[in-house]
């Protein structure tokens, strides 16, 4: 039979799989065909696995993951030819789950960038016009899965990696609540927003997804169980769900007219559908999340990163002495985004400006914090558009690092209270994807995909790229 | 500028990042640039309120102090890019 991979979704996959009408390498053969005829040209992945390792449906994971003898470089040449010794949880989650690797997928380097043009490998195009961004960091995972290069992928999401490129791709993106999925075996980033999650064609896909990887892992101290199983969402209504509007987040300075349109209609469609919405306020939390998190997430980064030092594994430049190895690995090693994080951080962290900088952050956090929460005590659920724009051009903002992190500032808020969020594409402007964002309280996934389901029924977007209907 | 040239090669060394002159220049400009952006956090006057370093409740999670097999020796070299008699070996300190 004939797989059509750009339209079968993960949940019709598994149900061809179960009737034995297809099996799960002929799946895995497929996927790799479509690989084969598609991503020279968008390059979503940076290595395929040949062997299909299962009997379910295949996945695509974002380099950052740890996979058991397949290389893992986080898209940086200080990991080039790493090849781990063990499994991260999540990966070995997806394996027991019975879903073959289909391959690892293009990231910004150390998942640091909106737009994928960070990676040390080259940037991924995005489906719907390859002269612009697929967005960043998860941009290889949303990629491929708007284009039918995976029926579904694991993506990372600091400060919108996951949100993001799903909003720009057209497809559907989940960033979890803090704590609900493992990060023993991911390459980290910023330890207390680092967060894996699932990026698929829809949102019961999503959720499916999401029930394989989330819940408590020994190996993970920050990791919760879940207070409650992952429901498969059914309804196709809104009813009695309190719908919040928060006019910072909607009218941010930078969003786009066609956005702005596409989300409003998508804020009427949830009246239509029967919520209850209302407007609310996050007075501090959109002007100063930026801030706090370019403070925050670098000085995580800067101790995170210190371990690549050429001692134990990826690349080491030698030197005279200990130091000067660990100097010129480094300065070879790491492309322009992490150094700027690294002295960043480090130096929001140093004697005479930890105060004024980073112990400054962790209070804005908390302002962030009691805001959503307080919004939290009228609406079950905030929205607002999930990327200010729609994908832009490749090249556009790669010569100025500020321009870029405006990428995430609709996204970055939530994160840093440690709320989930979900993405899903609410229509077009000027023929590319909006990306509508749903947040709710902590552990309020269930929620998420029951609202973002009966949106998704509503809208009835076409997740296929139109140049390759 | 908010950074100088002087501060960025301080932060360079104690990051162990060796510099050439052409990325000393760069960082110094964007790093001036994103430091003005981000010191909008002093603007609020937060002295009553208490940081926050994790974003859940949750503290001190306890597990019995029981041993378990780890990764044997080979593997754990196994990505080393240098090594000897079972060590990790780097140059003179």
């Amino acid at each position: 039979m004939t797989i059509d991979t750009l339209r079968l979704t993960a949940e019709e996959a598994r149900g061809l799989v179960e009737r034995g009408e297809v099996s799960s390498a002929e799946l895995h053969a497929a996927y790799l065909g479509a690989i084969a005829e598609r991503d020279g040209e968008l390059n979503a992945y940076l290595r395929t696995v040949d062997e299909a390792d299962g009997t379910s449906v295949p996945i695509a994971l974002k380099d950052l993951i740890s996979t058991r003898g397949v290389e893992t470089t986080a898209a940086s040449k200080i990991l080039a030819g790493y090849v781990p010794v063990y499994d991260s949880t999540v990966a070995a989650r997806c394996r027991e789950a019975g879903l073959p690797v289909l391959g690892k997928t293009n990231m910004d380097e150390f998942a640091m960038g909106s737009s994928t043009e960070n990676s040390a490998f080259g940037p991924t195009l995005n489906p719907w016009d390859p002269e612009r961004v697929p967005g960043g960091s998860s941009g290889g995972s949303a990629a491929a899965v708007a284009a039918g290069l995976a029926p579904w992928a694991l993506g990372s999401d600091t400060g919108g990696s996951v949100k993001q490129p799903a909003s720009l791709c057209g497809i559907v993106g989940l960033r979890p609540t803090y704590g609900t999925v493992s990060r023993y075996g991911i390459v980290a980033f910023a330890s207390s927003l680092d967060q894996i999650g699932p990026m698929t064609k829809t949102v019961r896909d999503n959720a499916l997804l999401y029930r394989i990887i989330a819940g408590r892992d020994p190996s993970d101290t920050t990791t919760v169980e879940l207070p409650e199983p992952v429901q498969i969402p059914e309804a196709e209504d809104l009813k009695d769900v309190r719908v919040g509007v928060p006019h910072e987040l909607n009218e941010a300075h930078g969003i786009e007219p066609g956005v702005k349109e596409a989300v409003d209609r998508t804020i009427e469609l949830c009246r239509e559908l029967g919520a209850e919405v209302g407007e609310t306020s996050l007075p501090r939390s959109v002007d100063y999340g930026l801030a706090c998190y370019y403070l925050v997430a670098p000085a995580e980064a800067s101790s995170n990163l210190a371990r690549y030092d050429g001692v134990r594994y990826g690349l080491r430049v030698n030197g005279a002495d200990v130091r000067e190895m660990y100097e010129k690995t480094r300065d070879a090693g790491f492309g322009d985004e992490p150094k700027r994080r690294i002295m960043l951080g480090a130096y929001a962290l140093s004697a005479g400006y930890y105060e004024a900088y980073y112990g400054q952050a962790q209070k804005v956090r908390t302002v962030i914090a009691q805001e959503h929460a307080a919004a939290f005590e009228r609406f079950d659920v905030l929205v607002s558009p999930t990327s200010p724009t729609v994908a832009f051009k490749l090249g556009e903002k790669a010569e100025n690092p500020l321009a870029m992190y405006l990428s995430d500032v609709l996204t970055i808020p939530s994160n840093m209270a440690g709320l989930p969020g979900l993405s899903i594409p609410c229509g077009l402007s000027d023929g590319l994807p909006v990306g509508f964002q749903l947040i709710g309280p902590q552990f309020s996934e269930n929620l998420l995909f029951r609202a973002g389901h009966a949106l998704e029924r509503a809208i009835g977007f076409d997740h296929v790229p139109e140049r390759l209907r | 500028m908010a950074i100088t040239r002087d501060e960025v090669l301080h932060v360079a060394r104690l990051a162990r990042l060796e510099l050439t002159d052409d990325e000393v220049e760069r960082f110094t400009e964007q790093l001036s640039a994103i430091l003005e952006a981000v010191a909008k956090v002093s603007e609020l006057d937060l002295s009553d309120v208490e940081p926050t370093a994790h974003p859940l409740d949750v503290v001190n999670v306890w597990a019995d102090d029981e041993p378990r097999p780890s990764l044997p020796v080979e593997k754990a070299l196994a990505n080393a890019p240098d090594r000897e008699d079972g060590f990790f070996k780097v140059p003179p300190a």
